[in-house]
């Protein structure tokens, strides 16, 4: 039996998100709103505080949600839409949200993302706010960034990407500039931590680049203690750093969901981009640095070439562990693509692959992704004759017991488990990690027969000398 | 949602606070302070809402509206069940851009039937979000539809977020079960020392700390509203004897909804800290022997109180050796703003400060008279003042909800939970101790000297290698 499926396309019949055919309600939803999406990339702006234009519980719901996942306090605001506002429009609320907020945290950056109550409304945000700007002059200190964030359509990958964008065409110096030989751009997926970004960028500066990272979480949400309160974001991409990305060689574009702004990138200022489709697993690592060689004309430094060599024994001692076993994953739909696609690679089955939206990039996993919830994590996973490990979000607990496998929380949100946001799993070493954690899990589930037929622990000895043998358990 | 409907829901003789508005005041309720633009904290109707019911547990819990309403929520309350799960599985009919254009309601009746066909539960709670309210689905008729093909009862909860705060959805909340689902049923086993415990949530299992001293007692809780709740016994609540109001002025009304229509008086107490705990046992046993149940409850009351109060007096008194005099700044609302400072009093505690938020002026004055000044209560702390204060040294520990968790994390103060999220229950003899031991563990921490050390480029060593 090859335990590697032939890819197969995704099912993407255009249905509207969040179902398969018959389902009428979503189950254990696996989505998250693009407004949170939106805030956590204006998360990623030094200086900066995101607000969400809709009712106080909309702010209130994803407020929790990034606080219980980052472990830290997050800036996030409202515009505390009332029934009265929503009928005669939001303009004021607009108004006095911005107000109150510049007085208050002197912020460099205002990250407007809608919502559905906004959008179903129809409010003309664009218009609101370019009417304000020139109604207050003295607000020329502070960037109002507005990004379509309505909650009925997609996901949180979604919403980050149109805030990336929003900022891009908002903030980016329009024109061709005159090109810095050694700057790169770098557009970090939605699903890459705070440790993923840093890692990437030191990757690219191992190469003696440097990168304009947007938006760059490692600044702001990695978990440090500041001398002193900050109402805003405590670090991040620069405003003025955003005007100049203009001046780069290339811009890098991690995960598919990220085109659009590499796209509308190009249009501003005419930088080329390249859409790395992930950067885990020793391939998409290699085909990563053999762009970084090209860039900056130099040859792969000795640290990376080390790494490398340590990811592939960390594979030579490790595939067994992976060899045959069957794992369920329920991810955003460029994180499904990158998880599926690595344990593919180390020789897993995918036992079922479910998604929150339809994407382009669902092409990539291996096997059908379906777009659902936790509940169709769960059918389609029992219809497969179960799996070794479940890897989902932190509400993938549920489905875990249920299926009786281990849970690998992936995802956002992780709320029952400390370091959500410092998990590396880009890049040889990021890679590597990622094998040995859930290639640990795989090991302690595995149970092997024993002379009385009695199935006990596995341990790593059996592991070692038997891993052919071990086959599908 | 019609004003009337909201106007209803804040008409509380009862609130102190009320009592004292002029008529035209009283009708703006009290939400429409908290809903500034840029400055607003806390949760929406919904939230209220769904915080209120969703202890009952096997029901099944629909939110009609967008992903953002119950994905970004489902699954995040501690509150726990003693046997059915259902409470805990998120239901949304998630609704797309084609649903609000062509409108929710046949979809709101497909999901209904979903639910009702592969989960079997004893009731669905429709949850009316901000969209379908915006584009007019009339969720009652399908409810109704619902109802009669399903053959279960299918509820209408009308709690758009934009309406107003996370207190009103609880009032909102209240409301609907006194209409609806109170009364639709009789108690095979009706007894005169039955009661209601209404606004106990079971969070952590706090009600699993109350129900043994309630059963040396022989005094039954007919139905909790809502905690470890299941929807028949809720639908009995009518037959309870007394009704006890624990820590939650939101469902005061509810409340007075009960004794206003079935007649059964009311008390509002608190399990939190011992001289609390006797307090409500005895004022439910009196409650009881004065509506007809047994005469004597009152002396057994009296003999449990002297015995569990000498138990839990023993238990605190290590505790007590090495709490006295620590500081403590108290950042919640409501009851617990006075309740909790007597806990915390009775293990020797210092507390400096309590907020008041949501607190009415009862609340208020038991508070001043806790504390003995007006200068230790507050209102709403915004974020810099508080880091500010703890920074300062105003206080040995916060204890707070986990919004402001992180503030105190930062300027290297120990914190406890207090709210909803807390994972440790306090309610009791036994939580009163539990309590004691949680602060005890969080000041007393070892990582507190590891953390405060100046870093080596900071401290003594470095400006010695200078």
């Amino acid at each position: 039996m090859s335990v590697i499926a032939p890819p197969a396309p995704a099912r993407l019949d255009g249905r509207p998100a969040g179902r398969p055919a018959a389902k009428a309600c979503a189950v254990n939803p696996l989505k998250i709103s693009p407004a949170l999406g939106g805030a956590l990339a204006f998360l990623g702006i030094d200086r900066a505080l995101p607000l969400l234009h809709g009712s106080q519980g909309c702010t209130a719901f994803a407020l929790v949600l990034l606080v219980r996942h980052f472990r830290e306090a997050i800036p996030l605001q409202t515009t505390a839409m009332s029934e009265l506002n929503t009928i005669l429009g939001g303009a004021d609320n607009l108004e006095q949200a911005v107000a109150t907020l510049r007085e208050r945290a002197s912020p460099r950056l205002i990250g407007l993302c809608s919502t559905a109550l906004t959008e179903t409304r129809d409010e003309d945000i664009r218009g609101d706010l370019r009417a304000l700007m020139l109604r207050h002059p003295e607000w020329q200190d502070l960037a109002v960034v507005y990004a379509p964030t309505p909650d009925f359509a997609g996901s949180l990958e979604v919403g980050w990407a149109s805030a990336v964008q929003a900022m891009i065409d908002a903030l980016v110096d329009e024109g061709p500039r005159p090109r810095h030989r050694r700057q790169v751009n770098l557009l970090p997926a939605s699903h890459m931590t705070p440790a993923d970004v840093e890692a990437v960028r030191e990757m690219i500066e191992a190469f003696d680049l440097s990168a304009v990272v947007l938006p760059d979480l490692s600044g702001s949400l990695d978990g440090h203690v500041p001398d002193d309160y900050v109402a805003t974001t405590l670090g991040g991409t620069r405003v003025e750093d955003i005007a100049g990305m203009g001046a780069a060689q290339i811009t890098l574009a991690v995960g598919e969901h990220m085109r659009g702004a590499a796209e509308a990138l190009q249009r501003r200022t005419g930088v080329p981009f390249r859409v790395l489709e992930r950067l885990t697993g020793l391939q998409a690592v290699d085909t990563f640095v053999e762009t970084l060689m090209a860039i900056s004309g130099r040859p792969a430094p000795e640290s990376v070439r080390r790494e490398r060599s340590r990811l592939v024994d960390a594979m030579l001692d490790g595939h067994g562990a992976f060899t045959g076993r069957s794992v369920a994953v329920a991810a955003e739909p460029d994180l499904l693509v990158s998880i599926t696609r690595f344990l593919n690679e180390l020789g897993c089955r995918i036992a079922a692959a479910v998604t929150s939206m339809p994407a382009a990039s669902l092409a990539g996993v291996p096997g059908t992704a379906v777009v659902g919830d936790l509940d169709d994590l769960h059918r389609l996973t029992e219809a497969a004759g179960g799996a070794d490990l479940v890897i989902a979000n932190a509400h993938g607990q549920a489905t875990a017991d249920a299926v009786g496998a281990p849970l690998f929380r992936l995802g956002f949100p992780v709320f029952d488990r400390l370091g959500a946001g410092h998990r590396v799993s880009v890049g040889y070493r990021g890679t590597r990690d990622l094998l040995f954690d859930i290639g640990n899990l795989l090991i302690a589930g595995r149970t092997v027969p024993t002379a009385r037929g009695h199935p006990r622990e596995a341990s790593d000895h059996d592991h070692l000398h038997a891993p052919a043998a071990l086959g599908c358990s | 949602m019609p004003d009337r409907q909201i106007a209803a829901a804040f008409d509380e003789p009862d609130c102190a606070v009320n009592r004292a508005k002029p008529a035209a005041e009283r009708q703006l309720g009290c939400a429409a302070a908290a809903l500034a633009p840029g400055a607003a904290a806390g949760g929406c109707a919904f939230d209220g809402a769904k915080i209120a019911l969703q202890p009952i547990t096997d029901a099944a819990h629909l939110v009609h509206g967008p992903i953002a309403c119950d994905g970004n929520s489902w699954d995040s309350r501690n509150t726990g069940s003693s046997g059915p799960q259902l409470y805990r599985t998120g239901f949304t009919t998630d609704l797309s851009e084609i649903d609000i254009i062509q409108g929710g309601e046949r979809r709101l009746a497909r999901a209904l039937r979903q639910v009702a066909e592969s989960h079997r539960p004893a009731a669905i709670f429709v949850y009316v979000t901000c969209v379908p309210a915006l584009i007019g689905d009339d969720v009652a008729a399908v409810c109704e539809a619902a109802a009669d093909q399903l053959g279960l009862p299918v509820i209408p909860v009308d709690v758009p977020g934009f309406v107003g705060s996370k207190n009103l959805g609880n009032k909102l909340a209240g409301r609907v079960l006194l209409d609806r689902v109170v009364g639709t049923r009789e108690p095979a086993d009706p007894s005169p020392t039955d009661i209601n415990l209404i606004g106990e949530y079971n969070v952590a299992g706090e009600l699993w700390q109350v129900r043994p001293l309630l059963d040396r007692l022989g005094v039954r809780v007919r139905a909790a509203i809502t905690g470890d709740a299941r929807y028949h016994d809720v639908a009995t609540a009518h037959r309870a004897r007394l009704s006890m109001v624990v820590c939650s002025k939101a469902m005061v009304a509810f409340a007075r909804g009960l004794h206003d229509r079935y007649g059964i008086p009311y008390f509002e107490g608190s399990f939190y800290g011992i001289g609390e705990t006797s307090a409500a046992l005895r004022q439910i046993a009196l409650g009881l022997a004065a509506a007809g149940g047994p005469a004597d409850l009152p002396a057994r009351a009296e003999a449990l109180i002297a015995e569990a109060e000498a138990q839990a007096r023993a238990r605190l008194s290590p505790y007590r050796a090495r709490l006295t005099g620590r500081r403590v700044l108290l950042y919640t609302g409501g009851v617990k703003s006075w309740s909790v400072v007597a806990a915390l009093q009775e293990m020797g505690l210092t507390v400096v400060g309590t907020s008041v938020r949501k607190s009415t002026e009862e609340d208020k004055d038991r508070a001043r008279a806790l504390l003995g000044d007006d200068a230790a209560l507050f209102g709403q702390i915004p974020a810099r003042e508080l880091y500010g204060r703890l920074a300062a040294g105003e206080a040995d520990l916060l204890m707070s909800g986990g919004r402001t968790q992180f503030v105190a994390l930062k300027t290297r103060t120990p914190w406890l939970d207090i709210n909803q999220e807390r994972h440790h229950a306090y309610a009791g003899y036994d939580g009163a101790v539990a309590l004691a031991a949680e602060v005890d563990a969080a000041l007393h921490h070892p990582v507190w000297h590891q953390v405060r050390r100046p870093a080596p480029w900071d401290g003594a060593g470095a400006s010695a290698c200078r």
